[in-house]
């Protein structure tokens, strides 16, 4: 084992892997992996302890892109291997990350019961209103009148999913929104996110330029929260219902109970063997 | 202290019962025979006397184990002195070593020196005093509850026999001898001093009997959702595996306790699932990915009437095809099936080891007759060998996660390795583990997919195969009782008939089941199913001859010994491949 004084002090680029991102010019996911790095480095996360999980879609490309061990699952269940890997492993720090489709749609059981079972996971949903990798159908948050998907020609005419909205009605305890265009502030979540001792569900706006070139104004539509984080369900309820869903920063954090397996080691093989003995 | 013999015979256990006239040194060995025979042991008993006509010193030695005793050993295990008087008498009958026992009541005098001389360790109790504590009490009655604990007999067989052997006095004797044997009995150290190995019975169900072989293979995870009649499997791990430091996780779905298994497993820690039919069908996509990733993992299925939500209280062997052929792609992956419900323990324990030293998707069949039967049988069998997962040894090169070896097997960097770091994905990659679209990477990658798995040596464990004869009857899972007593039939009856139960039922051992087969006249394939499953994978497999036959029907009716004879006993329909 090396000594910990003689380790160098890891920097942003030393938690980016050596694989080139297959995102697009411009797309928000971009600042998605800079502000992580920035945050593994600030944390100092020793990488082979770091462990990045997502499901499928543009977003659910980060892991390979992060240098530490990472699981590229299928589309939906990122929540759930993070899940199975934490419940493993507990001295890991596990970060999952995935898109609105992803998490909201095919994935949405698992988002309900991840917040209830709070174990100390990140989650980190770049939310572009959009499915990228299939270019361009609506997702769960897209817009209903929202019309430029074949799939959907008269747009879907549903109400958008509500994700802070969702994560607090299921019990997280910890719910804030970033925005890829600030990335220090995205950072700044992100570390606190993966401080916090729960589950963490980090929303962040991540523009997606090919199939929501309008998104390229959310620059001048966002703005902070008005007020301090809360550590109330009913003054976090309220807010949210105010919210016009580009208010940024740490809306709700709370410390609840976490589910984590109790790692006895009481008994032997032998001795549960026992109990059939006649 | 006796242990499993080195000589090949079965463990047995000899006690000598000594006393002076009315000591009741006879009847006492009499009862303890009686109380071995109940407890389900062989025994033999010899007695040993003075020369006095009626009343003398006397000797009763009785030696037990779990098949039948022709001969007393060279040595005792228990002295059991109910006093010393003459003694001396019977000191070159009874031999005694350092490993011996003596129970005795040091009220009832000294032990002699010349039986201390051989070395043998003292159990000291107060026999007398328990047996005045009982109006119309006798030391030799505590004395034998004593014994009887020491050798580890249930005391409600001692009771049965002394009231049966007392009885006949009056009631208040057998009442008075059963008060003494209780005594005896809870005076007795602790534990048993003599353990009989290999006389043990165990009593246990098929679900119970998944769980321990899942534990004894290493799984330390499981994450599942409730689904009869695969859930008292997951009640029986869930405090043990805390106990032997793991844990359970109740997932929302299967789809979730499929895809956290497969993150526990990347973790490093074995992992499981169990499900039923419907629960396996959700889980399918998430098989795929630990099958791409060669993440290893096992999902115990018990199997139930289908499809659909079925019948799910009543059995049927009928998600075989799913897990032989579920998958989208091309997923080579294990399927085992037990055999009986002793057997869910070493199919179980097999296939964890299998999935981790292999890398990939174990898919273990039992069902509701085996999972919610219970059977009486001896302790079940350990698979022998470690197979363990193999991890990387990572240093200053680049690791490569899927590099291609020559078993197929790529050493896996576990989470918490320096310079291990790799990402596992569902899609295709090249051997770093970088994805791509690659045709050389996609070839190379199912190569070594499947030949890990078609290249290992299974060894002998791949069927349970019994009886010979022209006459063979293939089958699997809960089937085989009612298939090997069907052989049995038909060759006591001059029709010699063999039986093949698969275990491992792919990848196929083809070479394995051609020598199986050789010399076989009739083939029948026997399952409980509507479509004839192994039916017609074996023939897709080529490993049937044109003329084998398919006794095929689905349940909950189980299968019957004398259907099954009485069918491989039909004349060889005209077209046999229309025939189940």
């Amino acid at each position: 084992m090396e000594a910990a004084t003689s380790t160098p002090a890891l920097k942003a680029k030393d938690y980016k892997s050596d694989i080139n991102p297959i995102w697009c010019p411009g797309c928000g996911d971009f600042g998605v992996l800079a502000a992580m790095s920035k945050a593994a480095a600030y944390l100092q996360l020793p990488k082979e302890r770091l462990a990045m999980v997502s499901g499928i879609g543009c977003s659910s490309r980060l892991p390979a892109y992060i240098d530490s061990y990472g699981f590229h699952g299928i589309h939906g269940r990122s929540l759930a291997i993070a899940a199975g890997l934490k419940a493993a492993r507990p001295d890991l720090t596990v970060v999952v990350s995935g898109g609105d489709g992803d998490g909201f749609s095919i994935g949405g059981n698992h988002f309900l019961h991840a917040c209830r079972r709070n174990m100390d996971l990140t989650y980190i949903v770049m939310d572009n209103e959009v499915y990228g990798m299939t270019k361009g159908q609506a997702s769960p948050t897209t817009q209903p009148d929202w019309t430029r998907s074949k799939l959907t020609p008269r747009g879907t005419g549903v109400r958008r999913f509500q994700p802070t909205a969702l994560a607090l009605a299921a019990g997280a305890s910890f719910i804030a929104r970033g925005f890829t265009g600030d990335p220090s502030d995205l950072t700044r979540l992100i570390v606190q996110a993966i401080q916090h001792p729960g589950f963490a569900f980090l929303h962040v706006l991540s523009p997606c330029q090919t199939y929501q070139p309008e998104q390229k104004d959310w620059k001048h539509l966002v703005h902070p929260n008005a007020a301090e984080a809360t550590d109330d369900p009913v003054e976090a309820a309220r807010r949210i219902q105010m919210d016009d869903g580009m208010s940024l920063g740490l809306l709700y954090a709370q410390e609840l109970p976490s589910w984590q397996p109790p790692h006895l080691s009481s008994a032997t093989l032998p001795e549960i063997e026992a109990e059939f003995q006649l | 202290m006796l242990q499993e013999s080195h000589t090949g015979q079965p463990p047995r256990l000899s006690i000598a019962i000594t006393g002076s006239g009315g000591s009741g040194a006879v009847t006492t060995g009499s009862i303890l025979l009686a109380a071995v025979a109940r407890a389900g042991f062989y025994g033999l008993m010899t007695r040993s006397a003075g020369p006095q006509i009626r009343g003398g010193e006397s000797a009763a030695m009785v030696r037990f184990g779990p098949t039948p005793v022709n001969a007393m050993d060279d040595r005792f295990d228990i002295l059991v002195a109910l006093d010393w008087l003459n003694i001396s008498r019977f000191l070159d009958e009874i031999p005694l070593d350092g490993s011996s026992l003596i129970l005795t009541d040091p009220a009832g005098g000294a032990v002699p020196p010349a039986i201390l001389a051989s070395g043998a360790q003292v159990v000291a109790l107060p026999l007398k005093a328990m047996a005045d504590a009982v109006a119309g009490g006798r030391l030799n009655m505590a004395a034998l509850g004593a014994a009887g604990a020491m050798a580890g007999l249930p005391l409600a067989a001692l009771e049965i026999e002394a009231r049966a052997t007392l009885g006949k006095k009056s009631a208040s004797v057998a009442d008075a001898a059963v008060a003494c044997l209780q005594a005896g009995y809870a005076a007795a150290p602790g534990k048993p001093l003599v353990e009989i190995p290999g006389t043990e019975r165990w009593n246990m169900s098929g679900n119970e009997a998944s769980g321990l072989g899942a534990l004894r293979g290493g799984i330390r995870f499981v994450a599942a959702y409730p689904i009869t009649p695969a859930t008292e499997m997951l009640e029986w791990l869930a405090p043990r595996l805390e106990k032997v430091g793991g844990g359970l996780l109740q997932a929302e779905d299967e789809l979730a306790s499929v895809n956290m298994i497969i993150g526990g497993s990347f973790g490093g820690v074995p992992s499981l699932t169990a499900t039923s039919g419907p629960g396996l069908s959700l889980m399918m996509e998430g098989l795929g990915l630990a099958v791409a990733s060669e993440t290893p993992i096992v999902v115990a299925n018990v199997m139930r009437g289908g499809p659909s939500t079925g019948i799910p209280t009543k059995s049927e062997q009928s998600d075989l095809n799913i897990a032989l052929y579920g998958f989208h792609g091309d997923a080579p992956h294990l399927v085992l099936a037990a055999t009986d419900i002793r057997d869910c323990v070493f199919t179980t324990q097999w296939a964890v080891r299998l999935a981790e030293h292999l890398q990939t998707v174990a898919i273990v069949l039992t069902d509701q007759a085996l999972g919610q039967s219970r059977t009486i049988c001896p302790p079940p069998a350990h698979f022998p060998e470690a197979l363990p997962r193999l991890v990387a040894e990572v240093g200053d090169e680049p690791y490569r996660r899927y590099t291609l070896t020559e078993s197929g097997v790529s050493p896996m960097a576990l989470p918490g390795q320096a310079g291990g770091m790799y990402t596992a994905d569902g899609l295709e990659h090249n051997p770093r583990g970088t994805p791509s679209s690659m045709a050389k990477d996609h070839l190379a990658q199912s190569e070594k997919r499947q030949r890990k798995l078609t290249d290992f040596d299974y060894g002998h464990y791949w069927a349970e195969i019994s009886g010979a004869g022209p006459i063979a009857l293939v089958t699997w899972g809960s089937a085989t009782g009612a298939v090997v007593e069907a052989a049995e039939r038909l060759t006591a009856a001059g029709q010699p008939t063999r039986a093949i139960a698969l275990r491992l039922i792919a990848p196929l051992r083809h070479a394995d089941l051609a020598q199986a087969l050789a010399g076989a006249e009739a083939i029948l394939v026997v399952e409980q199913n509507q479509g004839a499953q192994l039916f017609h994978y074996l023939h897709a497999e080529q490993a049937l001859p044109a003329g084998a036959r398919s006794l095929a029907r689905p349940g909950p009716l189980p299968l019957r010994p004398g259907d099954i004879a009485a069918a491989a006993l039909a004349r060889p329909a005209a077209s046999p491949n229309q025939e189940h």
